[in-house]
């Protein structure tokens, strides 16, 4: 079956062609996995949506403060980009990232607790939606600034290889996935960390979820060659792929042998994911800037659905199963609100904790989250 | 009985990366000029040879993007020292060394820490106008989660710079193209030099001078000429911004009641005018004269030797302060 790939009205028009040279895109590498591995898939995708219904309750419930992005509409993105790497490779994403967070295996209760400003938050309340940390999990933020994760992509590629090469005298072993924004494209940070991946070598993958709008600005309207991302890659001699984001199972085939290659060659490359978020760009965000017409023809090819679709045609998933799944997952959000609304705010201490590493004048040194903390569980502060 | 090692200023930041990257594979140094070129002051001469080009690495002129490089890779444990051929150039990596570095342990919680160096020249280097004229001091030290060093001699250059590469937060380090090339007396044996410990660089009992890197020399001058008047002056060099030492600077002006803040940099919401805020706060009663303060003009720096000369501190605005806060003229 062919399919044209995802585009806003706004956005490209024609997919420029995959290069055969970085590791090229399979096609049925995810349908030859277990059918379980995919109902894996299919469930996290499930959670991070519910998870960001309700996210936008807690939002307009006044529980969550400042700025908040959801993910839904791009679910296949984050869980595919992290089936395809291995669960030590870094990731570091902007600012719409419980669904990185979620897919990597943060869990929900430590997001949501983050986002309500609770010390069993993954930064105990220090950070928010917009700045999700997991070390356990090789999750190196959520970064607020547009482009900022860019340079810092760049490092912790350069910093997996010089680990693996200079301190312990092997082989370079790891990638580093980068995700960014379309509109994360025009800002310089990119361009410099792009030049600088390229040039040194960094086994580094930029993901850019292109849903084509960065806030209001549709892509052509702030990005030249919005038609074919892969130029800019060119220009800092990075491959370039083009991916459908709405697809979890074209993710996989898409990233799987992407990722093989630059961890094989210890190179760069660029990934231009056709993706679309369904809600507005931030928890106020009427949609003026695009039409009813188009949100419906991307929400008509939703990626769960077509997840479901699949493994039903494969019969791994019945009508049962699949409302099993519907409650677990509803549970778990449910579990996770409740658990974040039980956690207590942080204590006032805490302004003065985690400014410095070590004690001096008002500072009170560092100390792990709950989340990190081997005590932890249910015995901690989110009692129930 | 042996004579005291005498070496430049910049050997001794030399010795301080190269002794550190040997007993520490995780340091490592990057910047624009520093392997192939020797450092464009040549501070990192021959460190290519010895390290090789994983450890000393050249960048383009990117300094947000090698600066946010640097960030990720001490995100993970490494330790990164950073050139700027000069702070003015820090100025476009704004971004990362103040949003990412000094907050990642914070917006974390506490997961990921940020040990790394941002070092290179600050302040005037002599008529370069004001685009590469910065001192940073004041701009960057408002920010909390960050560690500020700067050096004036070479035994502090090295002691410093070796305390700030093992400091677990980042650390901007701040030289004087100026002082690169000054000698002084650096032991061959190993030492650091703790930070938040000023140097009372001369006793006095009629005023205490405050500064940090290149006018310290400044105010040890002007300390001179004024001993031949009669006024007997104590100098502290401060040596670290944060943790700044004020109960040094506090014992001392109690003793003396007098107090002049000598300060490179622009005097609005400058580190002259926080010293003269916490000393008026702890010593209100022991003073004699409000705090005085010594600092370039609040204009862009001019390009003209003579208006530059003009716009900097140097001994003769000391010796005046000095004078007026003790009342001798
Ligand atoms: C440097 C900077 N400028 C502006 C903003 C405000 N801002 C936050 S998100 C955003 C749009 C980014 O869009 P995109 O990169 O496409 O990501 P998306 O929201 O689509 O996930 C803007 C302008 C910011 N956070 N950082
Ligand atoms: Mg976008």
């Amino acid at each position: 079956m062919t399919r044209t790939l995802p585009v806003s009205d706004a956005g490209s028009t024609r997919p420029n062609a995959v290069p055969a040279k970085a590791g090229t895109s399979r096609r049925g590498l995810a349908e030859q996995l277990p059918a379980e591995t995919l109902v894996g898939w299919l469930r996290d995708m499930m959670l991070i949506r519910e998870f960001e219904v309700r996210t936008m309750q807690a939002y307009q419930d006044k529980k969550i403060g400042g700025f908040c992005h959801v993910y839904i509409g791009q679910e296949a993105v984050a869980v595919g980009c992290t089936a395809a790497a291995a669960p030590t490779d870094p990731m570091v994403t902007a600012y719409r990232d419980h669904g990185h967070a979620l897919a990597r295996g943060m869990d929900p209760r430590h997001c949501m607790a983050e986002m309500f400003g609770r010390i069993g938050g993954c930064a105990k309340g220090k950070g928010g939606s917009m700045h999700m940390f997991d070390k356990a999990h090789h999750l190196y933020g959520g970064h607020g600034i547009v482009g900022a994760q860019t340079p810092l992509g760049a490092g912790l590629a350069f910093a997996t290889k010089y680990w693996d090469e200079v301190v312990n005298g092997g082989r370079s072993r790891s990638v580093t996935l980068c995700f960014l924004g379309d509109g994360a494209l025009n800002q310089g940070a990119f361009h410099e960390a792009m030049n600088l991946a390229g040039l040194m070598n960094l086994p580094v993958i930029y993901v850019v979820e292109n849903n084509g709008y960065s806030m209001g600005t549709a892509i052509g309207r702030g990005t030249t060659m919005a038609h074919d991302l892969s130029v800019k890659a060119a220009a800092y001699g990075i491959e370039a792929v083009v991916v459908d984001g709405m697809d979890v199972l074209a993710v996989y085939d898409g990233m799987k042998p992407l990722v093989d290659w630059c961890r094989e060659e210890c190179r760069p490359a660029f990934v231009d994911m056709r993706t679309y978020r369904y809600k507005g760009h931030s928890m106020s965000d009427p949609r003026k800037y695009r039409t009813r017409d188009e949100e419906e023809r991307f929400e008509s090819e939703d990626p769960i659905d077509r997840l479901v679709g699949h493994l039903e045609r494969r019969k791994a998933l019945d009508k049962e199963s699949l409302a099993e799944l519907n409650r677990d997952v509803k549970q778990q959000v449910r579990d996770s609100v409740k658990w974040a609304e039980a956690s207590p705010p942080p204590p006032i201490e805490e302004l003065f904790t985690d400014v410095y590493v070590d004690e001096w004048g008002p500072y009170r040194g560092t100390s792990l989250p709950e989340m990190l903390r081997e005590d932890a569980g249910d015995a901690g502060s989110g009692k129930q | 009985m042996t004579v005291q090692r005498e070496i430049d200023f910049r050997d001794a930041l030399r010795e301080a990366m190269s002794e550190e990257m040997r007993r520490d594979k995780r340091v490592f140094l990057m910047g624009e000029e520093v392997a192939e070129y020797n450092g464009a002051y040549k501070v990192s001469r021959g460190m290519l040879e010895e390290f090789g080009p994983q450890r000393v690495i050249d960048t383009p002129i990117s300094e947000s993007g090698f600066a946010g490089l640097c960030i990720g890779a001490a995100m993970t444990g490494l330790r990164p020292v950073v050139e700027f051929m000069s702070w003015s150039f820090s100025l476009v990596a704004a971004d990362p060394i103040l949003n990412n570095a000094p907050k990642m342990l914070y917006m974390s919680g506490g997961q990921f820490g940020c040990p790394i160096v941002f070092r290179g020249n600050d302040g005037a280097g002599g008529q370069l106008g004001s685009t590469h004229s910065w001192c940073v001091e004041a701009l960057y030290a408002n920010v909390p989660g960050l560690k500020m060093a700067i050096p004036s001699d070479p035994y502090d250059a090295k002691g410093l710079l070796k305390t700030a590469i093992r400091d677990d937060n980042p650390v901007f380090f701040l030289e004087s193209e100026r002082l690169l090339s000054v000698k002084g007396p650096v032991p061959e044996a190993e030492y650091t030099i703790p930070f938040g410990q000023a140097l009372v660089r001369r006793r006095g009992t009629d005023a205490t001078i405050v500064s940090f890197g290149r006018p310290v020399h400044f105010c040890l001058e002007a300390a001179e000429e004024l001993a031949k008047e009669g006024i007997d002056c104590e100098v502290i060099d401060g040596r670290t911004i944060r943790p700044l030492d004020i109960d040094t600077i506090v014992e001392s002006v109690r003793r003396t009641s007098r107090c002049v803040v000598v300060d490179q940099s622009w005097p609005f919401a400058s580190i002259g005018s926080e010293i003269a805020a916490q000393v008026h706060q702890r010593c209100f009663d022991d003073l004699d004269n409000h705090v005085h303060r010594v600092h370039t003009d609040d204009v862009p720096t001019p390009y003209a030797w003579e208006l530059e000369q003009a716009y900097l501190p140097n001994a003769r605005k000391i010796c005046e302060a000095v004078r007026s806060v003790t009342y001798r003229q």
